[in-house]
């Protein structure tokens, strides 16, 4: 079995459909999905592995994830 | 044939707007022009007497009953094949058509044996009818001379017999089989008095072509085809109008009953979906409703491997709330959550869905359509602005062009199946787009014009290739796109790029250029264009762009918003769209609203009084996900059997273990089960009260036939957990229920069981603008307001075939077995699918030394499991397939996580696996074993 965790694999499957539009907007978009349809723990796992593996990203999928930090840090 | 009849005005009717005015037998009738006299007699209120007609069917003029005098014309015509004219004067009741009747009736009975007294027909017979009708009191022919009353019975069929010795040889069986089904299994053979029925060429029923649809059987006026339960059982005496739990057509049925035992389902003429019709699946598999199997009474354990102990409901619905509350005190309020099913009414699952999100206070719910049709509600949503097919069953009967893409409707909705070939043999043109060869493909009278065989995982590349089409070659609807949709410049830009092109898109999808061009053309020019899909479509890792890419592809056209034209899912089961509709996904409450929406949330808050949360729960694969890092640990799932339809079983398996409290509602103990701790014990749908809505959004009454077999209906055990974890949730009828969905869904606004009992269905959105439901979506402007086009860009499935395993497993379903079996397993219908076999084509077995028969094992990097082979060009070189119906061989312990990038639904399409002869040597003898214990 795969030791990937689920959420940076599904943030880069998202990632993935995104490619072809520009990298600020692909980001903002695969954010608002993953904002859209993601239980909170999930999206709080993506940010830790946001700060623990961030080469397992895919670049959009790392802006995205960028993205939803800023947004919760400036939440809370 | 049915006791309790419906009205058979003898031939089919007529549609248009001319009419012709008549006289029968001195009564005035106003019909459509082309009707039959037979027809318009029955409409005026004078019934001629009849065999060989039905309105089923199309008139056949053989019995020579239904025969009239017309003034003016010479001769004694058959009403059944003479139209009307206007003015004509008919009359059905002379002396002289009395003296011919009585001499043809009197010839029918000569070779017919004088049982009736003993006959399992008695009293629903047409021949008895008939010979009443005409007065007949004499037969002047003895049984000295040739007959046929020696004629062998063929018991082959497990749901009816054939007695040749009762067939007045009237073609009804032959034409139902032929014009109804579409199978053409039933011929007349010999000439003369040699005239028989036979199935096949010659052959028992059981070995020839028959679908066992029922349809002979239901067209029979005597007891020539029969069902066996009559002939046990007896005749019934009363019936209840309810609706199929099997597929998505939602076929409607009467339950005949003889005291309280069920003897037989018969197709409903006015039911909306099916009109008459039915397969094998909801007309004779219903056994297991009352299988031995079934578990009656609530059930715990401390431990899945503890024995299960018997308990009242009290104890059980007790336990479940207490150690709910439990697991929220320890790990948080989100450790909780539940799975709906589509197999139970919209009542059923609107109340596990609140549930969850008013006593559970989280939004962890999610639905079986998870795994099945998510993408489809993603993918409309993001075009279209709701998750719905855009046409009634009934639009394909005006379709010119018919496009299946994924979905084998023979085999997985065979009712709508047969409205569609059907339509082909008046002429419309068919376009498959499948890695296999479906029956669809060529089958009697129907060869499709193009079948696309596409390279399994490339359906968006083929889309955009025949939008590509459309586009580069100036066949977009440009009235309809400026007036209609919205963003279509973008979209036309990024379609019209050459890698879109079918020629730059052949080397990956295998599809060779000129013949996707040439369906592409067809698709747009050739009038009305429909397109049907299934689960080829969404269970792929870019399901939900290829519904988009279908949704684009049908704007560009022009085809949406009339009748003929469309974009439908053929959902798989029977409640698949209701359960959608009523808030089952995590980030969606009824109507497919989000819950993060403040104002649709405040109207929940207000009638349920409970602050709901604003955030979108987990979806089933993420559940697991949680299960396995320790953040989820105690579900409830109604009627679906994850630890068998989900992929990855291994993962499903250790997430269910990892879980401290598995509480499963289902009929029986099913796979799932071995790793709940609490097993409810759910109702069949004989036993149900409440609505199913089918794919055309079709909302259906589902009627109890009888009591609860467990002493409570699913609603209220959910309602009584609810309250027993301190939220008050109270109905005293499911119909209370319906009226707060129609209360909080403005969709469903105008539903009521009411009205529905009086309309018989209708189909959503119901409401004020509405008030008898939309058989059409989108008519006038799309519901978002315009239709958006989304660009679709190919983005190839991680699922690589390698050396390791370099064959490409996809999955998929057979006529006589449903989903996971459950249902069907526990019926006859294993005589004719009793395991799932394994489809390879015969190039790649003679490779590996597999000879047709041969036991194999089916890996896949996540598992293993064994079946047997079955030698088959259905499928390119390099590609495998099976069915998934039976937990013996565990189809899914080889499927993998991978899903639909926006949904989450998975792979199931697109495994890459390795098939090896079976040897001695072999660990691996079933699935079961192949499923290791610890979590991963």
């Amino acid at each position: 079995m795969s030791t990937e965790s689920p959420q940076i694999r599904l943030a880069n499957e998202i990632a993935a459909q995104f490619h072809h539009r520009p990298p600020d907007e692909a980001a903002a978009a695969i954010a608002a999905h993953i904002r859209q349809f993601w239980d909170p723990r999930m999206r709080a796992d993506l940010e830790h592995q946001l700060a623990t593996a961030p080469g397992a990203f895919d670049p959009l999928a790392l802006a995205a994830a960028r993205l939803l930090t800023a947004a919760s840090n400036s939440a809370s | 044939m049915s006791l309790l009849k419906e009205p058979d005005l003898g031939t089919p009717a007529k549609a248009g707007p001319a009419t012709v005015s008549l006289e029968v037998d001195g009564l005035p009738v106003t019909v459509p022009e082309g009707t039959s006299i037979l027809r318009a007699a029955a409409l005026s209120g004078v019934d001629i007497p009849k065999l060989c007609a039905t309105d089923s069917l199309e008139p056949f003029g053989s019995c020579r009953l239904c025969l009239v005098e017309i003034d003016g014309r010479r001769g004694t015509p058959a009403s059944c094949t003479t139209p009307v004219t206007e003015g004509m004067q008919v009359h059905t009741q002379t002396p002289r058509l009395e003296k011919l009747r009585q001499g043809v009736m009197e010839l029918y009975i000569s070779d017919h044996p004088l049982d009736c007294l003993t006959c399992s027909a008695n009293g629903d017979c047409e021949l008895q009818d008939m010979s009443g009708a005409v007065g007949l009191r004499q037969v002047r022919y003895g049984y000295e001379g040739e007959n046929h009353l020696q004629q062998e019975k063929d018991t082959s069929n497990p749901y009816f017999d054939f007695d040749p010795s009762k067939c007045i040889a009237c073609s009804r069986c032959v034409r139902a089989c032929d014009e109804v089904q579409g199978t053409f299994a039933l011929t007349i053979e010999g000439r003369g008095f040699e005239s028989k029925v036979a199935a096949g060429a010659g052959e028992l029923f059981m070995d020839s072509e028959c679908v066992s649809c029922g349809a002979c059987v239901q067209a029979c006026p005597t007891a020539t085809l029969e069902e066996k339960s009559v002939v046990d059982l007896g005749m019934p005496s009363r019936s209840v109008l309810t609706t199929c739990a099997y597929c998505g057509v939602g076929c409607s049925f009467k339950a005949e009953l003889r005291g309280d035992e069920l003897v037989r389902m018969v197709p409903y003429k006015d039911g909306g979906a099916n009109e008459g019709h039915s397969c094998v699946k909801g007309r004779f598999a219903f056994g297991y409703a009352t299988h031995p199997d079934r578990r009656l009474n609530p059930m715990i354990r401390e431990t899945i491997d503890d024995e299960w102990r018997e308990v009242d409901w009290d104890t059980a619905i007790g336990y479940v709330a207490e150690k709910m509350r439990e697991v929220q005190a320890r790990h948080g309020i989100g450790a909780i959550g539940g799975i709906t099913s589509s197999r139970c009414t919209n009542e059923e699952v609107y109340v596990v869905q609140k549930m969850v999100r008013a006593a559970f206070g989280n939004n962890n719910v999610d639905t079986c359509a998870r795994v099945c049709h998510s993408p489809t509600g993603y993918g409309l949503k993001q075009t279209f602005g709701t998750s719905a097919g855009t046409q009634d069953f009934r639009s394909v009967a005006k379709s010119d062009v018919i496009v299946v893409i994924g979905a084998n409707p023979t085999d997985g909705h065979p009712v709508f199946a047969s409205r569609m070939k059907r339509r082909l043999r008046e002429g419309a043109k068919l376009i498959v787009i499948d890695p296999r060869r479906i029956d669809l493909v060529r089958t009697p009278h129907i060869e499709a014009a193009h079948h696309l065989q596409l390279a399994p995982g490339t359906n968006v590349a083929v889309v955009n290739a025949f939008a590509h089409v459309a586009v580069t070659e100036g066949l977009v609807d440009r009235s309809f796109v400026d007036e209609r949709c919205e963003e279509f410049e973008e979209w036309a830009s990024f379609i019209a790029l050459p890698e879109n092109s079918p020629e730059a898109t052949e080397e990956i999808t295998g599809v060779p250029a000129a013949e996707l061009r040439a369906a592409a053309r067809l698709y747009a020019t050739g009038g009305n264009s429909a397109i049907y899909y299934g689960l080829g479509v969404t269970e792929h890792s870019q399901g939900s762009t290829m519904v988009m890419g279908m949704a684009n592809l049908a704007m560009a056209t022009g085809n949406i918003g009339r009748e003929g034209v469309g974009v439908n899912p053929l959902r798989g089961q029977n409640n698949v769209q209701g359960s959608c509709d009523m808030g089952s996904f995590p980030h969606e409450l009824s109507g497919y609203r989000h819950i993060s929406d403040d104002a649709v949330r405040t109207v929940f808050e207000d009638l349920w009084g409970r602050e709901l949360l604003a955030e979108p729960g987990l979806r089933i694969p993420n559940m697991f996900d949680a299960a396995i890092d320790g953040s989820f640990r105690a579900l409830f799932v109604q009627g679906e059997d994850i630890a068998q339809s989900d992929p990855n079983t291994r993962h499903v398996t250790a997430a269910l273990r990892a879980m401290d409290l598995v509480v499963v509602q289902d009929l029986f103990l099913n796979e799932t089960a071995k790793f709940a701790h609490v097993f409810l014990p759910g109702t069949s749908f004989l036993e149900k009260d409440g609505t199913f809505t089918n794919a055309e959004r079709r909302i259906n009454r589902v009627r109890p036939v009888m009591a609860p077999k467990t002493g409570k209906h699913e609603w209220e055990i959910v309602c009584e957990i609810a309250q027993a974890m301190g939220y008050p949730m109270r109905y005293t009828h499911p119909r209370e229920i319906m009226a707060e969905i129609a209360a909080l869904t403005p969709t469903f606004a105008g539903v009521s069981f009411e009205k529905l009992d009086r309309l018989g269905s209708v189909q959503w959105p119901c409401n004020d603008k509405a008030p008898e439901g939309t058989p059409i979506m989108h008519v006038d402007g799309f519901v978002r307001g315009k239709g958006r086009f989304v660009p679709t860009p190919f983005v190839p499935t991680r699922e690589r075939s390698t050396r390791r395993f370099p064959l490409i497993l996809t999955t998929g379903r057979i006529l006589t077995q449903y989903n996971v079996g459950a249902q069907t397993r526990r019926t006859a219908n294993v005589a004719w699918h009793h395991e799932d076999v394994l489809e390879i084509h015969p190039h790649d077995a003679e490779v590996r030394g597999i000879g047709d028969g041969d036991e194999v094992t089916l890996s896949s990097r996540v598992g293993e499991t064994s079946l047997h082979a079955r030698l088959s060009d259905r499928m390119p070189v390099g590609v495998v397939y099976t069915t998934f119906h039976f937990p013996v061989t565990g189809a899914n312990v080889v499927t993998t996580e991978n899903s639909d990038w926006a949904t989450n639904c998975p792979e199931y399409k697109v495994t890459a696996v390795q098939v090896g002869l079976k040897t001695s040597g072999t660990a691996v003898e079933h699935a079961e074993r192949a499923i290791p214990a610890l979590a991963d």
